[in-house]
Order: C-alpha cells, then structure tokens, then sequence
C-alpha cells in the first residue's frame, strides 16, 4: 500500500529500500490472495516433486526450444495472469457500483488502493494476457503454417519466453511486496516521477515492462526472420497463409515500435534512478515528449494485438466455409496498408493536448483511413461465407460474434478520430468502451477462434464443442451488457479512473455493466471447466489424422500434436491452400518412401537462467539493492558467454526414430475412416469427428 | 446538422434518461456542434454497418452446411465488382467525414476566438492537488472549485497546472483540454443558457483525483456582477502565504472565494517551471 511508511529515503547497504514495513499484511484483501497463492503455490510444487515429474518437466519443458512448448506455456501464462487481470477487473466493478459519494472513502477500495488496480489491470491485460496468447499463437502455429522445423533462433525463443516470464512475476510480487504503480497503464509523467510517486510501484512497472518488452522485441526479430528466411520451398509470399502474413507484419510493428518503448522507459527510469530531467515538470523537462514517444509505440501495438487476430479469423473463416479465401490478395495489401498507418496517428490518443488545428485534422483523417482496409477486411469474410458451406463449429461462432462486436468497436473508434468530437468524449467512459470493444469483441474473441481452432494441433484432441459454444454466448452476451453502459455513461460526462462519484443516475448503468462483468466471470469459469472436461473426455475427441477440420493450411498436413520435428519431409509448396490442395489431388496422408535425419537444435538452460536472473536483476533495481543487481547483472553475462562457447547445441534426429514416429502417425490416420460425408467434396477429407472411432 | 435527424435521435436518449445526458444536453454552442459532430458521424457510418449486419446474419442462415439448395462455389475467390464496392464505399464515407473533421478542427479549435458582440472575458484556471483554482485577473478575485461566467459572453480560458497533468473540462459547454505545469493551454468556450453545470478532470492526476470536480455557474450579467462581488466581500485574500497553504494536498476541497489576488499569479505559477531553463 502505498503510504508514508513505504517511502525511504536511505536505503539499507543490504535491503535497499526493502522493509518489513513493504509487505502490506495489514490489508485483509492481500493476506487473503496472498496466503491462497502460496497454497496453490505449494500444492503444485508438492504435486510436482510427489509425481517426480520434476526432471520431466525441466527437461521436456522448461528448457525446451520446441516451439510448439513455448506456445504452449506462453498460452498457459496467458490465462493465469487473465485471472489476475480479470480479478481486478471485478474489483473495478464492484467499487464503481458501490461507491455514490461526495466525498472519499465510500466503497471498500480506498484510492490508494483503487488507483494500483486500475493500472495493473491495463498493463496485465495488455502485456501479460493479450501479447503472451498471440506470441503463444504465432510460436504453435507460424512454423507449421509456412513448414519449418523450428524457429531461426529457438534459444532466443525461449530467453523471450523467460524474459515475458519474469515480468509477469514481478507484476505480481508488486501485489506482495510493496504496491504497483498508481499511475494509469502508461504511467504519464509526472506523475510517474520521482516527485508525485515517491513508492515503488513505477519501479515495478519499469522493469516489468522492460523486461518483458525486451521479450518481446526478441520475438519479433526472431519470427521477422524464420517468416522471411524458412519457408518451405515453393511458399512465395503471396502463397503465404493469411495468419503467417498478419504475423509477419504484427512483427515489423514490434521489430519498429518496441524500441521505442525500450528507450521511453530508459528515458523514465534515469528520472527516477540518478535525477535527469526528461519528463519532470521543471529543469527543461517535457511530460509532453513521454506523452507522444509512449503513444508512438502503443498505437503500433493496437495493431500488433490486432492483425494476428484478422490472420485468425481469415483461416476459420475460409475452413468452417469450405471455400478459398475471398479476396486474399486484397487482404494482403489491406494488413500492409495497416501496418504502415499504425505508425501515422498516435497523435489521436490526445486530441485534447492543444496541438494546434491542422496537426489534430491529419492525425483525425489519417486515423479515419484505417477504417477503409479494416472494413475491407470484414466484407472479405462476409464474401468467403457467401456461397459457402458454412459449419459453425465454436471458433466460427467466435468469428461471427466478432464481426458484429468489432464493427460497432470500429464505430466508435471513428467517431472518436474526429478531433472535435474527441474533444467531449477523450477519457470518458466511451473512450473505456471503444477500447474493450475492439480489443475483447476484437482481439480476445480472434485468439479465443484460434485457441479453439489449434487446440486440436498442438494436443491432438478437440476442445469439448457444446462447453465452448456456452463460453461464446457467455462472453458475448456479458460484453454487450458490461460495456453498452460504458458508452452511455460516456455521453452523461462520466470520465474514466472515478473511485467514487456524486451522480446517482450513473450509478444504476455502472450496476448493469457490474452484472455483464459477472457474465463474463461465469463465461470464464465455463471456458476453464471446457479444458478440464476436454482434457478428461480427450478419448471422445481424438484427432487421429492431424485434419479435425477439414482445414487448408499446411500446419494441418502433420499429425496432432505434431513430432517435434514437424514435418519428416519438408513439403513442396503449390497452393496458397496447400493441405486442401493435397487433399484435392490425393496426395495427402502419403508416406514417404524414405526419410533422411533430421537437423535439429538441443534444449538449453540457459533461456530460463538468463531468464529468472534478469527478475533478480529486476527486483534488486526496484528495490535499490545494488550489490544484488551487479551480481545478478554479472551472472546474465557469464550465463551468456558460457552458453555460447557450450558446444554441441544441436543434433541429428536418425531415421531409425523417424520413421517409428511417422509409423505410429500413419497407423492413425488409417483407423480414421473417410469422411466424405455425401460425395459432394471433391477433397479426399478424412477423419472429421462425425467419422471418428470411439 | 440536418435538423430532422437530430429530432429523431434526441427523443431516443431522453427517453433513456432525461437531461443527464450531458453531452447531449448541450448549453453552448461548441458543446451542440460537438454533439452534431458525434450524432452525424454516427449516422453516416450506418451505411456500412447496417448492411455488414444483415450479410453476417443472412450469409450465416443462407448458407449454413445443412442448407445444401444453396449455391456452393467452393474456388470462387475474387469478384472486382464486389471489391470495387468493399473499397469505394468506405472510402466516400471517409472522404465525406474527413472533409468535416478538417473544417470541424478549425471552426471547433479551443485555440479560436469566439465572435461576439460582448468582448471576451477572460478566466485563469489552475489545476492542483486535488482542486481547481480559478483567477479572475480583471476581476482580481480568485475561486477554488466553483467559478463564474456570464451567459453570451465568450470566455477565454487560460490553463495551466501546478502539479501533474489534468483535463479541464464543463461537458455541457464543450471541449476539454490538458492542463500541464509550465505550459498555458487556451480553450474559449460560451455559454447560451444559464444554469449551473458540472465540471471535472478529465485526466487521471492521482489519489485525490475523485474529487477534482467543479460548478460552473453561468449566470445573468447582472447576477454574475453580483457573484463578483460577493466574491469580493470574502475575508480573504490570495496571496503567497494563503497560496502556499492552498498547494498543500488536499482531497475533496471545498469551494472557496478570495477577495483579491495578485493579476501576474498565473504567470508566476506558470514561471516557477519555466523560469529555470529561461535562466531567470
């Protein structure tokens, strides 16, 4: 809790600024999670040593280069911090609804408290759920879809994967451990400095999101390269899936706009660490220039969380159609022209600065032109419905939930691109619905398609489909009902971050948007219970050919959950649809007559050392604990250096192995039965669930 | 805007609510063509959003799997003419709202003067932790929480912050703009009825943020003179002493009046940041 006693002036030679006064055990609502976390802490560690599954899961995880697993943890961190993120979410809610006051101190979060929460619920919703289940999605799916073995740099993939790690951590030792920032997602200066917030909660922010956007800028740079340079032979770009292109440009975004991020953090901490002056209020300072600098990376990274969703959507769309894609190339040049004006109108993020008439008018006007492409966009997947078969399985009734949610989303966005009407609506609850609706009614519901459609891939059995179409209906009807009342709330002048307020009108549509975030709680809580019942009744829903579909795209040609090497045979590419072009000429489902080994990189200690060392590093710095941060700093290097004179990091898989491997895949394929349901497909399609042994 | 649609939008958010509305309720006339802005802006988006509704709805019952009367053309993947339309149409709506969001940017820039035959009033507004102080700097008064202004008489704000950023902002008068220390934002605004108006940040500035809210009282020439003059009857007066003890941190700041106050205080605010790189 950030109060006087957190503050100190002179930090110990040995705790820095740690206390025992930093732990906030007085506040019963942290011991609580607290003491819960440390249980379910225990009992997982328990379980894990109980089992012996300790050395299993270093071995086949933790130091794991396969990207498949680093998908697959990236997806499984996601959802833990969503439960965090959305715990706060809950919180918000709850004191919004109670708290009609004239004065503070009504409702049960004091803003002190309030205040930590809505900042950790935007950096958690955006850096530690949204970025880690679209990183965990293009490292499942990239490499399959363009027919690689791997990534280019798969130890880089696994340090970005710790680094990601380690600020998700030190997000949440902040809950435990003195307080997060108090300062709104993007810690505007200054009051983010060192004058206005004195405690450590920016210090938290700071490095969580250095770290962890280090991890991301190492993403980007590692999938920039295996797109480029790792396409199966024959893939030319325009042959490329429309996910594998989204990915690619998500990726110039970060290889673009996380330096920038880097750097504008850097800039921040030299404020608070040795006394610059780049963002202070005096002394030259210019809280301005941090304003534009954040907002010149965080409008990129809109489109970062955004485009792999589009890719999303385009793959199911096209499959639960069973058609082409309409429009790819239209699509292609639409996700270009996006990525390129995501960098031309950060300036809208704050209309209400005072530039001048005709800086505001081109940044109003170059953000209304991205409407174009992403309304092409959405006639793209209207027409590959049309004159389609359209199934819908959960990940279409995603993808129709999305189209409607999306397009009200991208209403808003351009009522609120015009200057003169951001004027009335910048930071009011509107602006709080805009956002949600694009980045949940957009974004989420995208990764929640793929998630639903690639959960088949990367275990090799479907997700329980009645439990998923519940979540859908769930999350969709509690969306509406949480966030509908925003918009209104927007035009009765409410602004956002209120701890309390004197309208008692607002109050009864704060109590729908309460209801609607119970919704979503309960679609929630279906959507953890469609794993477990998925998981337990895996039998029912096995996919024994690698095609649950009838999919197009070439991560569909190898079995589920692929062997580790993808494919035994890199594929020759001939079609933009390549799988359903394999299928269509029988060629799919054909083993090879002979294998040759395989080249491929060993597992390594080093991502995770180097890892959890920079969240020593992190917490040393946060704490003012020099010695510990050089020492922790020191060993990063040394880690580094001696994982790079290591020798041996990579080996042949033999032939011998693989052909066991793909013996064991065709023997599957063969139990599935043919499942050209009526002979009205042309395409030699097998194994659809209908067909499938028990 | 046309005046037919604004009749047939109105009714449906009153019918919600009433007069809470604010930005719907508007008092000036910035705050009504910020409103038209917002309902005619949405109005013409329509065009396309009404359509892409019946075809997710149509195309999803038309051609459902099960549906096998319907046409399937599983390789058909491009038709100019359908492109021709998915590009065209967006790009006439945007082209019809980018010409109004240039002309909107100028004619609604809180930086533009508002003719009037009554001169322009001007009001200094300095936002603090956590309170709103106002300066009269012809008047000589000064206010926190709650200031004045006459109706039909356009008023020039001058607005900067002696701490973290803020947003002034009256929703029923129009535009907000950022207060931020060592910097004078400007923003005219007019009021064309009388009344008593809410008024807030609209910019998150810390703990005492909540209660960062105002009353914006517009009143009659006459009345407002005799606003000033209670004002000017207070005890008591703002000056270094009683401006110190203002900055002091407070949340939930009642409103207060000062009798008289120093017309180069906002300077000298404003010049406590920026002096030092002036080398003052």
């Amino acid at each position: 809790m950030a109060n006087k006693a957190t503050i100190v002036t002179d930090p110990h030679p040995i705790f820095g600024k740690l206390t025992w006064d930093s732990i906030p055990y007085h506040d019963p609502i942290i011991l609580t999670t607290f003491l819960v976390v440390v249980m379910i802490g225990v009992g997982v560690v328990g379980a894990i040593l109980y089992y012996g599954k300790l050395r299993y899961l270093w071995d086949e995880w933790l130091t794991s280069v396969d990207h498949k697993k680093i998908g697959i943890m990236y997806i499984i961190a996601a959802f833990i911090m969503l439960i965090r993120g959305f715990s706060d979410a809950l919180l918000m809610r709850s004191q919004q609804a109670l708290a009609v006051s004239d004065t503070s101190g009504v409702g049960y979060l004091p803003p002190e408290h309030y205040d930590q929460i809505f900042t950790a619920h935007g950096v958690i919703m955006i850096f530690f759920v949204a970025m880690p289940l679209i990183v965990g999605l293009m490292n499942l799916v990239v490499p399959l879809q363009i027919g690689a073995r791997d990534v280019a740099f798969p130890f880089l993939n696994s340090l970005s994967f710790w680094l990601f790690v380690v600020g998700a951590m030190l997000v949440n030792a902040s809950l435990f451990v003195g307080e997060f920032a108090a300062t709104g997602w993007l810690a505007y200066p200054p009051l983010s400095g060192l004058e206005y917030s004195p405690w450590v909660g920016v210090d938290y922010w700071l490095w969580a999101l250095q770290i962890s956007g280090i991890g991301t800028l190492l993403s980007g740079v590692n999938f920039f390269v295996t797109i480029i340079r790792m396409r199966a032979p024959g893939m030319s770009l325009m042959k490329m899936p429309v996910f594998t292109w989204t990915s690619l440009c998500a990726n110039v975004l970060i290889i673009l706009a996380f330096p920038i991020l880097t750097v504008t953090i850097t800039l921040l901490t030299l404020d608070r660490y040795i006394g610059t002056n780049f963002f202070t209020n005096d002394l030259g300072g210019n809280q301005m220039m941090y304003v534009n600098l954040v907002w010149a990376w965080g409008h990129p990274e809109v489109y970062i969380l955004m485009l792999p969703a589009f890719g999303i959507f385009s793959e199911v769309t096209a499959t639960f159609s069973r058609k082409r894609l309409f429009g790819y190339t239209s699509l292609v040049w639409a996700t270009a022209c996006i990525m390129v004006l995501s960098f031309m109108v950060w300036l809208h993020h704050f209309f209400t600065m005072g530039a001048g008439a005709s800086v505001n008018a081109f940044f109003g006007i170059a953000t209304m032109i991205i409407s174009i492409p992403t309304g092409v966009k959405i006639f793209n997947w209207l027409f590959t419905m049309y004159k389609g078969r359209v199934r819908f399985d959960s990940p279409m009734w995603w993808t129709a939930s999305f189209i409607i949610t999306f397009t009200i989303g991208g209403v808003t966005g351009v009522m609120l691109a015009i200057p003169a009407a951001s004027f009335v609506l910048h930071n009011s609850l509107f602006l709080v619905a805009h956002f949600h609706n694009v980045i949940i009614g957009g974004a989420l519901f995208g990764y929640f398609a793929g998630l639903t459609y690639w959960f088949p891939k990367a275990t090799g059995f479907k997700l329980n489909e009645t439990l998923g179409k519940w979540a859908c209906a769930l999350w969709t009807i509690g969306f509406f009902m949480a966030f509908m009342p925003l918009y209104v709330l927007g035009f009765m002048g409410m602004t956002r971050r209120l701890n309390y307020y004197d309208n008692p009108v607002w109050n009864d549509w704060l109590l729908v948007a309460g209801a609607g975030a119970l919704i979503v709680l309960l679609a929630i809580c279906v959507q953890f219970y469609q794993i477990f019942a998925s998981i337990r009744d895996r039998k029912k829903n096995l996919d024994l050919t690698g095609d649950p579909w009838d999919a197009r795209t070439l991560e569909w040609a190898t079995s589920s959950p692929p062997p580790f090497y993808n494919f035994a045979r890199t594929p020759e590419v001939r079609d933009r649809d390549q799988f359903h072009f394999m299928k269509e000429h029988n060629l799919a489902y054909k083993q090879p007559e002979s294998y040759s080994r395989i080249h491929m990189p060993k597992n390594t200690w080093a991502g995770i050392v180097i890892g959890l060392l920079s969240g020593v590093m992190g917490f040393a710095m946060i704490w003012h604990i020099w010695w510990l941060a050089i020492v922790s700093t020191a060993a990063m290097l040394i880690s580094f250096i001696v994982y790079n004179f290591q020798k041996g990091k990579d080996y042949y898989v033999e032939v011998d192995e693989i052909v066991a491997l793909e013996n064991e895949h065709f023997a599957k394929v063969a139990q599935a039965t043919d499942a050209s349901e009526d002979g009205e497909y042309s395409v030699r399609q097998r194994g659809t669930p209908l067909s499938m042994p028990a | 805007m046309n005046p037919v649609l604004r009749l047939a939008i109105i009714p449906l958010l009153l019918m919600l609510g009433g007069c809470e509305f604010l930005l719907f309720d508007p008092k000036g006339p910035i705050a009504a063509a910020e409103m038209d802005l917002i309902i005619f802006s949405f109005l013409i988006m329509m065009i396309v959003v009404i359509p892409v509704f019946f075809m997710t709805f149509w195309f999803a019952i038309k051609y459902r799997a099960d549906k096998k009367d319907s046409e399937y053309l599983p390789n058909w993947e491009h038709s100019n003419k359908i492109e021709f339309v998915v590009w065209v149409v967006p790009l006439i709506i945007i082209v019809i709202l980018g010409v109004i969001t240039f002309k909107t940017s100028f004619s609604l820039d809180p930086r533009k003067p508002i003719e009037s035959d009554k001169p322009t009033m001007r009001i200094q507004v300095v936002a603090m932790d956590w309170k709103w102080l106002f300066i009269y700097p012809e008047q000589e008064i000064a206010t926190v929480n709650e200031f004045a202004m006459p109706v039909d008489t356009p008023v020039e704000f001058l607005i900067t912050s002696d701490t973290v950023m803020n947003s002034f902002f009256v929703p029923q008068l129009g535009s907000m703009i950022y207060a931020m220390a060592g910097m004078e934002n400007q923003l005219y605004l007019i009021a064309d009825q009388t009344g008593d108006f809410r008024g807030l940040s609209a910019n998150y500035s810390g703990f005492g943020f909540s209660g960062m809210k105002f009353k914006a009282l517009v009143k009659s020439d006459q009345e407002f003179e005799s606003w000033v003059s209670k004002v000017k009857s207070s005890p008591t007066a703002l000056d270094s002493s009683t401006y110190k003890a203002l900055s002091v941190k407070t949340k939930d700041h009642p409103v207060e009046h000062y009798a008289t106050v120093n017309p180069l205080m906002f300077n000298r605010i404003i010049e406590k940041y920026t002096g030092a790189q002036n080398g003052q």
